[in-house]
């Protein structure tokens, strides 16, 4: 890929993302590249030297805020003509109830995976108070006399507190994967906003 | 290497390469390379926290017929170099503590 060609990609690529910063970047990449071509490494070389346009733009969403994308993205491209604001407004029963509704929709389904999580949790909690509980009323049923039913707490207190490692290692699995989850929703959204151009 | 350390340490790398005069970008690349590996797209984000940090200064000037940005090391750049051979001395001391047991063990 020639250099025009690789800023000229670049810069397409990374359109949602402030004026002055996507400059910015250019100029910074123009210049890695121009420093090796003065070393004697030919354009081609020296533009794939400098990385995948894929692997920046990732890297560049990666470290930029998404209130700035948000804040980019909101600003209009042009003056609304009047009769637009008036749509807008009078139209704003409709798709203002629709927005915070999808809002609201998404929202609760992440509320209700964290949900779940914490009702994961509840359960080995539950395992535990129960395997204790039962190893102490197991040592009052000994003392009793009771045997036979103490050796059945002892058991059962085993199973229980078996069964509480078990779902310790569910727990820890699930909570890293809903982590994971909203790291990369949180990404992608970046991404589609920085993107809208090429859809 | 572990991502926060190496996080850590190329800071501590992009300014000790502009500690002995300004330079810039490519040769900072350059210069770092043999010790630790760095992309364009990283260098850019240290660059932009260092000088928000206001541990290097930017200037652009021209050459060779275009323009190129040189970074200067500031008082406070200096200050975080110097802290950082602080906190080395430290971690070596945990190190050594840490490869101690080893050793005897080793020797019975």
């Amino acid at each position: 890929m020639r250099k025009d060609e690789f800023l000229l990609m670049l810069q397409k690529r990374l359109e949602g993302l402030p004026k002055d910063e996507i400059e910015e970047r250019l100029t910074f990449y123009s210049e890695m590249i121009d420093d090796r071509m003065e070393e004697g490494v030919n354009e081609e070389d020296a533009v794939s030297m400098v990385g995948d346009v894929d692997e920046i733009v990732a890297e560049i969403v990666a470290v930029t805020p998404i209130s700035k994308i948000a804040k980019e993205r909101s600003k209009p491209q042009r003056r609304l003509k009047a009769f637009e604001i008036v749509l807008i407004v009078l139209g704003s029963p409709i798709w203002l109830s629709v927005l915070i509704a999808s809002i609201s929709v998404i929202f609760s389904i992440y509320v209700s995976l964290w949900a779940v999580i914490i009702s994961l949790w509840a359960i080995f909690v539950s395992f535990i108070a129960l395997g204790s509980g039962g190893l102490l009323a197991m040592s009052f049923q000994f003392v009793n006399g009771n045997t036979i039913s103490g050796i059945a707490m002892l058991g059962a207190s085993m199973v229980l507190l078996g069964l509480s490692i078990f779902t310790y290692y569910c727990c820890k699995a699930a909570s890293r994967g809903i982590i994971a989850l909203t790291r990369v929703s949180f990404n992608s959204l970046k991404r589609c906003f920085i993107r809208k151009k090429e859809v | 290497m572990d991502t926060q350390l190496k996080r850590g340490l190329l800071d501590i790398c992009v300014l000790a390469a502009i500690k002995d005069g300004e330079s810039y970008g490519y040769k900072i690349i350059k210069d770092i390379k043999p010790y630790i590996s760095l992309s364009e797209s990283t260098l850019y984000t240290i660059l932009k926290r260092l000088e928000l940090a206001k541990m290097l200064t930017v200037k652009t000037a021209e050459h060779d017929g275009r323009l190129r940005k040189y970074y200067k090391i500031t008082a406070e750049g200096l200050d975080r170099i110097e802290e950082f051979k602080e906190e080395w001395m430290e971690i070596l001391s945990i190190y050594r503590f840490v490869t101690k047991e080893g050793k005897n063990d080793a020797q019975g």
